[in-house]
């Protein structure tokens, strides 16, 4: 829980994605390069990293990052994970001393299994136990909690931060990655991105108009907004739509940037209703301000810019890495000659999904999967 | 010296540009710029007679606020190209991004390949200043909003597709948008619409696309030899009804 | 015995401007001027005289001035003027004070203590005037959420009926009797222009209008005045009346001055008869009967339209709104104490009832926390003056509003609050047939439609400025609103923080 300020974070930023599909390992150091390419987008006072498949050993348990402020949440949280998990490791994040990074909290990992649950369970039990921890103990936060893959994030430029974590000794099949500008709040290390739960990681650039309406519509359900930030708010709306709704990732998109109404009408019936069904149920759920966003989980990520293009979102692909950058020159920067570079259509998702070979720009016209080149 | 060479690897933008700034005011009239990636506000703030040539992809607001220039980029471009340029010519052997040509008020954009959202915004034309810009491929939406005078040419060369997005000539009031290819009456704002090409217009297509094609290497007859569309601005005073005093 | 009620207003004629083309004396239904020909004078009764400022209006030479009788006692803060009339006129009478339209009294507004949000620099508003700004909302029950067949695109929830507005402005309810035939056509021409919906009130659908009805919400109170078969099918949705915010837990007025021909035709009761709806349904004493009332509804109609509830806002809105919710029915019109009628006792308008603004907040915070808000959409009703009124209406958690006094006044309504009597000079409030001739429904109707148009506007501005493009993203925003000089208690029943935070 932060007893800071209760105003709402806001901050221009730069992020980016990167996906081998077919599951190769991606190390650490590129994803560094390609996030510390875009330095002028950020003002260095936060940045982060979300690695997927950066635990393989430990694959099938839940990855808790957390970050303490006191000593004493940490004796409070781990005393809240030996009444619900079974600690199968508990350590520190290893980290380098970096000059710039002052005061860093203490950060801890947990490779944990829940106690006397049914599967299906663990993941509710987990955002339980997260929600909580955010929101009520004093002095600790969870970066991530979802299996095979974690958060790193602090304030600072992104290539001290992936120096203070070691980014270069890790890898993994997918990263996400961001550098912020923050206007308030500059010495809170969890106002940085990734946002997570379970395994829903979100980079976003822009500012939520509609954070409010997003709020309240995920607090009916339970979730908390404790992080000070409006992108926290999207990681929420992604967990509600697709896992406890089990909505299809593309439909999932859609709620978050569905076309203008002049554009549905003008579709076959099908596709019309469709859509209109999505925007009168989850109409509390359209992202509205100007953003770009990047969205992970275990499965893949989804690239997506607002409805009118306000925010900068560029995509390229080389054999079977893909990339989702703000800007190309950072892509060029860690892939000199992509096969194939485009800027994706305002208010579409790019989805990029795990070993299915199914890269899809989806056009609501056509909204079946299809094979892109 | 009449020719200078900037290696810009490692360079930060600022740096990159002192350096350019420098050669320029100490009369280099050709500077070649290696492994750009990323550099921001090339050309920014020049004047003269000088001519930029990049290989690699500038970063946002290449030639914002120039006068007069060229710069020649042998790679794709970035967003806020030519912002608020007062003059110059600027070439792109690729696509560009996003806002480009924002409040244009003189010289010439010509891009060969794609462009993004809001291109050709705010684009001011005054006596014999005139702004163009030209794209080889197609515009997304929000192209022309808030024109105010100058040329935009869209070619679709070689694109089957919508040439155009939809949202297009909000706000317009001035200058003229053609479009090589077909338009719905639905793609338009309702602040601008659709006119008969006459041959005045096709004097300054011709004059236009010559320029253009000479760039890069096209066929002026093979350009010009399919249909164009005219879009104008319905009146030069679309939002005098609006308020009530 | 003798009256001692001075004059509301004295009249002051100008005799070397006027004409004396006598239009004053042909147009006030009041019977304020004579002319008396030896004086070639006009002269006036100020006593009759309500404040309707026709006479003002279309005096050619502009020769009237109506001005307000203000000295008549001793300067009293507590017992002002009103007061004493008040009870002069009970002392005489021995009657109910009547009164017309809403509550006039100085209650705080609270929309004038609520300030919107602009976006800058971080997040930039978004230019209204040349980009898209969606303010279609749809009214009607919403899916918990949405079910697929597979992992295919074919839905299987089936949505509920709903009606769908490009712009969340809506007609009132004001009935055939309250006001003219002639109102009534102008509010459904408006209606069907704009694509919104008006609503028969009380009074039953007039055979005139079913041409209209794709456009009309019928409304079932507890008079049930013309409900029939007919009547339900034909209208776009139906509305139950249980309560309205100008009397709260009293029943509908309609003084027999004004049941005519016409009137007794629509609403099937004798002519000249006074038309009382009972306070409450007499069906309906507990939640389960209203439940059934609405199945009934549904099921009369083979479930292809929305069925809704009105009430008034008092104490235990949000209660009542929850049960309504769980009763099955699809939108709820929440009316505030501001409310207008065509009649209603003075003492229960001006006492009876809460403000719109804090029934509303707290609706919606209820509806959310039982987590039923989808089931139900909220339509905020009860002086709605301005676009800026909306916005704020639909950021405390409304899906739309009601307009009902400013769409009268925007067909000329002057608020002299003496619809009552049935002579209304402006032919809205009055089923007199040479009165209600004076209103043109083409004309009315084209006044209608350029406020609606004029305010849809307003609203995509302040939505631009607020960096939003759909108006989904303004609804039960709170953090887009700003209290200004509330206490804290009033912040949190709003919900929004103070202006500085």
């Amino acid at each position: 829980m932060c007893s800071k300020a209760i105003e709402k974070d806001i901050s221009a930023c730069g992020l980016c994605g990167i996906i081998n599909e077919e599951g190769f390992s991606i190390d650490g150091e590129t994803v560094l390069r390609f996030i510390s390419a875009m330095n002028e987008r950020g003002n260095g006072l936060g940045a982060g990293f979300a690695g997927y498949g950066i635990y393989p050993e430990y694959r099938n348990y839940y990855a808790l990052h957390l970050m303490y402020y006191h000593h004493r949440s940490r004796e409070t949280v781990e005393q809240l994970i030996d009444e619900n998990f079974e600690m199968e490791v508990s350590e520190r994040i290893p980290t380098k001393r970096v000059i710039s990074i002052n005061n860093p909290p203490e950060l801890w990992r947990y490779f944990l299994k829940p106690k006397n649950c049914p599967d299906m369970m663990g993941d509710e039990l987990v955002v339980n136990f997260v929600t909580y921890v955010n929101a009520f103990v004093d002095g600790a936060f969870v970066m991530s909690s979802g299996k095979n893959m974690g958060v790193f994030k602090a304030v600072g430029s992104p290539k001290d931060v992936g120096e203070f974590y070691r980014i270069d000794e890790y890898e993994g099949y997918m990263w996400l990655a961001h550098t912020r500008f923050p206007t308030n709040t500059p010495g809170w290390w969890g106002g940085a991105h990734p946002f997570n739960l379970l395994d829903f990681s979100v980079v976003h650039n822009g500012e939520l108009s509609s954070y409010g309406t997003n709020r309240r519509y995920v607090e009916n359900f339970g979730y908390k907004c404790s992080l000070l930030t409006d992108s926290e708010v999207l990681v929420y709306l992604a967990d509600l739509l697709t896992r406890r709704h089990k909505l299809p990732i593309h439909i999932a998109a859609f709620a978050l940037a569905p076309p203008f109404w002049e554009q549905i009408s003008q579709l076959p019936k099908k596709e019309r209703e469709l859509l209109k069904a999505i925007r009168l149920t989850y109409g509390s759920a359209l992202a509205n301000g100007p953003f770009t966003m990047i969205l992970g989980f275990s499965g893949g990520m989804i690239g997506l810019s607002d409805r009118i293009k306000l925010r900068p979102l560029v995509a390229a692909r080389k054999n079977s890495t893909l990339y989702l950058a703000s800007e190309e020159a950072a892509i060029r920067e860690i892939c000199e000659k992509p096969e194939k570079i485009w800027r994706p259509v305002a208010g579409k998702p790019v989805i990029c999904l795990l070993r299915r070979k199914l890269n899809v720009e989806l056009y609501p016209a056509r909204i079946h999967y299809q094979m892109e080149c | 010296m009449d020719k200078a060479i900037i290696d810009a690897k490692g360079l930060r933008s600022i740096e990159l540009n002192r350096r350019i700034k420098d050669a320029v005011a100490s009369g280099v009239k050709e500077i070649l710029l290696k492994r750009v990636n990323g550099h921001r506000f090339i050309g920014t703030g020049i004047r003269g007679d000088v001519t930029i040539t990049i290989d690699g992809v500038p970063g946002n607001d290449l030639a914002a606020f120039m006068d007069g220039p060229t710069i020649i980029v042998n790679s794709n471009a970035q967003d806020h190209v030519c912002n608020t340029m007062s003059n110059g010519t600027v070439i792109i052997h690729g696509d560009a991004g996003d806002v480009l040509g924002y409040s244009m008020q003189n010289g010439k954009l010509y891009i060969r390949g794609d462009v993004g959202y809001r291109v050709g915004v705010h684009l001011k034309a005054y006596r014999d200043k005139k702004p163009v810009i030209i794209v080889g491929g197609t515009a997304k939406d929000f192209l022309g909003e808030y024109m105010a005078g100058g040329v935009l040419i869209i070619l679709g060369l070689g694109v089957n597709e919508r040439v155009v997005g939809n949202f297009i000539g909000t706000g317009m009031h001035g200058g003229v948008i053609y479009i090589r290819g077909s338009v719905e009456k639905h793609q338009i704002a309702k602040e601008a619409t659709f006119s008969e090409i006459t041959n005045e217009d096709e004097k300054i297509l011709e004059t236009c696309l010559k320029d253009y094609c000479s760039h890069f290497d096209l066929d002026l007859d093979e350009v010009m030899n399919t249909k164009f569309v005219k879009i104008v601005p319905a009146s030069y005073r679309p939002y005098g009804k609006m308020y009530v005093y | 015995m003798s009256s001692f009620i001075p004059p509301e207003f004295i009249i002051k004629w100008n005799a070397k401007k006027c004409t004396r083309c006598l239009t004053c004396i042909k147009q006030c239904s009041f019977e304020v001027f004579s002319y008396i020909e030896e004086n070639d004078a006009i002269i006036s009764d100020n006593s009759k005289c309500v404040g309707c400022y026709r006479c003002v209006a279309l005096c050619p030479a502009k020769a009237l001035i109506v001005k307000k009788n203000s000295d008549v006692f001793k300067s009293n803060h507590y017992w002002t003027p009103d007061v004493i009339k008040n009870i002069y006129k009970q002392a005489e009478s021995g009657g109910v004070l009547l009164t017309g339209m809403g509550c006039d009294k100085p209650y705080p507004i609270y929309w004038d203590h609520m300030l919107l949000n602009a976006s800058q620099v971080t997040n930039p508003s978004i230019d209204p005037i040349r980009e898209p700004i969606e303010l279609k909302t749809y009214i009607g029950r919403k899916p918990d959420r949405l079910e697929f067949r597979d992992d295919d695109i074919e839905l299987r929830t089936t949505i509920a009926p709903q009606l769908e507005v490009d712009t969340p402005i809506l007609f009132a309810a004001m009935s055939y009797g309250a006001i003219s035939i002639n109102a009534l056509k102008a509010l459904a021409m408006a209606a069907e222009q704009v694509g919104t919906y008006c609503n028969t009130g009380e009074g039953g659908l007039p055979q005139d209008l079913y041409e209209y009805s794709k456009n009309i919400i019928v409304q079932v109170a507890s008079g049930r005045f013309g409900v029939d078969l007919d009547y339900l099918s034909t209208g776009a949705a139906i509305e139950i009346k249980i309560g309205q915010g100008a009397k709260p837990g009293i029943g509908g007025h309609l003084p027999g001055e004004k049941v005519t021909e016409a009137i007794s035709r629509t609403r099937k009761i004798p002519i000249g008869t006074d038309a009382l709806s009972p306070a409450p349904h007499h069906d309906i004493y507990s939640i389960e009967d209203l439940k059934q009332l609405i199945d009934a509804l549904k099921e009369a109609t083979d479930y292809s339209k929305p069925v809704g509830v009105k009430i008034a806002a008092v104490h235990n809105s949000p209660a009542i709104a929850s049960g309504v919710a769980r009763a099955g029915a699809d939108f709820i019109v929440i009316d505030g104490f501001r409310g207008g009628t065509g009649a209603a006792p003075l003492v229960i308008r001006d006492h009876v009832g809460i403000p719109l603004e804090f029934a509303l907040a707290a609706v919606d915070d209820r509806l959310r926390e039982e987590g039923i808000r989808n089931q139900i959409s909220i339509i905020a009703s009860g002086g709605i003056r301005c676009s800026a009124d909306v916005a704020k209406a639909i950021a405390l958690g409304a899906d739309a509003v009601y307009i009902g006094t400013a769409a009268l006044i925007a067909m000329g309504c002057h608020m002299c609050q003496k619809c009552y009597t049935g002579k209304c000079n402006w032919g809205i409030a009055t089923q007199d047939p040479s009165l209600v001739e004076r209103l043109n429904p083409k004309i009315a109707a084209k006044r209608l439609v350029n406020l609606l148009n004029a305010w849809t506007l307003e609203l995509k501005e302040i939505l631009g400025a607020m960096g939003m493009n759909s108006i989904e993203s303004l609804r039960g925003n709170r953090l887009q609103l700003r209290g200004i000089g509330l206490s804290d208690k009033e912040l949190e029943i709003l919900g929004i923080l103070p202006a500085g935070r």
